[in-house]
């Protein structure tokens, strides 16, 4: 019931964006690239959605694109809304801008993807690898990385 | 009191300088670097360095099948291990679209609390060890010992217990479990208060947690901070209530929540958490109903094309489980939101203006399990 509300409130401020069936559970909306930071801080200020809270950051590595799915929730109002946006390509034009100043748990969790993924977040104010050293080559959580010392074919 | 307001400063310049706390630092309970900014004593900024034992998990999950990714999910939190396990096992079990009988639900939810409690217990141990009081280790040992021999008996296992598999548990509880847990019970009932005697009440304890590292509200729903850190702050985050797991929804508890958000409510927060634990375990205890103890699923566990995601609440906060599945027997991606990771990244925002010793007071409260943040 919670979920065709948050729906239709996305609907009246945007008719035009792409809703997914992937998840049963949470409404999946497509946000472009360019809208993403204006789209995030509607959905965290206003009145009827008050999506304070983002409990999730995942990366996934499609043939295309790379795609970044935002897990958001209100503490106030209960309500869940999964966004999800697209980079251009997967090689030069890996960049989304970065969120990490509407949510602050996302400037870690985008260090991570930048650093697995190779996605470039436009704007993050420390950008750097996190988990593996500087000098590294290559992104380990894209599908086509192959390691050069522990090979694992299955 | 911040110690700017207290400093005199004397004729002449103070420089800034760094220094490393960990990897192999006592107080940073596992391989974690922080690079510390201090001004003689005062820490200006908290760098973490991560990685020193990251396994890839995410990526060797999309080579295994889904029975063997619960494996590697109780080395993750591995006080949390019951807890991890269930997260996944509820993720497989919501793309298949099955539902696990009553008995596992209740036998699900008696483990995790005790996971909870030992998980908490040792955190009790450890914090008091941070913060100079050695002895509260050995008393949290001695009775967390009673609850790794209720898993060993039947799991097989005292740490990283497998005991949760997709579809439900791998085999029935020990005949003994109900009559050990019943005598654990009453055992730590007469336990619990001198937790409070020997720590919660010590003048140097308070002295050291009391009005130190505060955390706002809307600080810690901006961080994603969950599990007590943020209750302390009085951040309604309990998945167990917001969205109830197994049989959550029909045991009667408290959810702990804060009012000051400062080291020393952060701790109380798990003291009161413990006595909840156990007010759960005892409504459920004696009224295990009969049912089946394994679901019939196929040999190779396929979910169907699509996203299901499974939040649970471990010892020390909230874990999101992800799976995007493309219909074969290894996800297409997995990802987990672990509690550690978020809780870390609030670190540098709480400790600035404290001195290095209340940083190891402020860590010790929210708990961290590095392989949790490492993955």
């Amino acid at each position: 019931m919670k979920n065709e509300n948050i729906k239709a409130i996305i609907q009246s401020w945007a008719p035009d964006l792409e809703f997914t069936e992937d998840s049963k559970e949470y409404v999946t909306v497509v946000v472009p690239r360019e809208h993403l930071r204006d789209f995030l801080r509607k959905l965290r200020d206003d009145e009827q959605t008050q999506l304070d809270y983002m409990f999730c950051l995942t990366g996934v590595d499609y043939p295309k694109y790379l795609e970044i799915i935002y897990h958001l929730e209100s503490t106030t109002l209960g309500l869940v809304l999964v966004v999800k946006v697209r980079t251009e390509d997967r090689e030069e034009n890996c960049v989304i801008d970065t969120v990490s100043d509407l949510y602050r748990t996302a400037e870690l969790n985008e260090r991570e993807i930048f650093d697995l993924l190779g996605v470039r977040f436009e704007g993050h104010p420390d950008l750097r690898r996190l988990f593996l050293t500087e000098d590294w080559v290559g992104y380990p959580l894209r599908k086509d990385y192959v390691d050069p010392v522990n090979i694992v074919n299955r | 009191m911040r110690q700017e307001e207290l400093t005199i400063r004397p004729q002449g310049k103070t420089e800034e300088y760094f220094i490393n706390m960990g990897p192999q630092h006592p107080a940073t309970h596992g391989v974690l670097r922080l690079l510390l900014t201090l001004d003689g004593e005062i820490v200006k900024k908290v760098d973490p360095d991560l990685g020193y034992i990251h396994r890839s998990i995410e990526k060797m999950t999309e080579h295994d099948t889904y029975r063997q990714i619960v494996h590697l999910t109780d080395r993750m939190d591995y006080l949390s291990a019951h807890i991890n396990n269930e997260a996944v096992c509820l993720a497989v079990e919501k793309g298949l679209e099955i539902e696990v009988s009553d008995r596992v639900k209740v036998v699900r939810t008696i483990m995790a609390e005790l996971t909870r409690l030992s998980s908490h217990m040792l955190w009790w141990g450890v914090t008091g060890m941070d913060t100079g009081a050695l002895t509260t280790f050995m008393y949290a040992f001695r009775d967390r010992e009673m609850i790794n021999d209720i898993f060993e008996e039947t799991c097989g296992a005292r740490l990283t217990m497998n005991y949760f598999v997709p579809g439900g548990m791998m085999w029935d509880i020990h005949p003994n479990f109900q009559k050990r847990v019943k005598a654990f019970l009453a055992h730590f009932k007469t336990k619990l208060p001198e937790y409070d005697l020997l720590l919660s009440d010590n003048v140097i304890f308070r002295k050291r947690t009391e009005g130190i590292g505060f955390l706002s509200k809307e600080d810690a729903i901006s961080y994603g901070v969950t599990g007590p850190g943020a209750r302390a702050s009085g951040v309604h985050c309990d998945i167990r209530k917001k969205q109830p797991y197994s049989a959550y929804d029909r045991v009667e508890f408290k959810e702990i929540i804060g009012t000051v958000g400062d080291t020393f409510d952060r701790y109380r927060m798990r003291i009161l958490e413990m006595w909840e634990s156990m007010h759960i375990i005892e409504q459920l205890i004696d009224n295990i109903p009969e049912g089946e103890i394994l679901e019939k699923t196929k040999a190779v566990i396929k979910l169907p094309k699509g996203e299901f995601y499974q939040r649970v609440e471990t010892a020390r906060g909230e874990l999101g489980v992800n799976i995007i599945s493309d219909g074969k027997k290894s996800p297409y991606r997995m990802h987990f939101r672990s509690p550690g990771f978020a809780n870390l990244s609030v670190i540098d925002h709480v400790a600035r203006g404290w001195k290095v010793g209340d940083l190891v007071a402020i860590m010790a409260t929210f708990d961290f399990v590095i392989p949790d943040i490492d993955r």
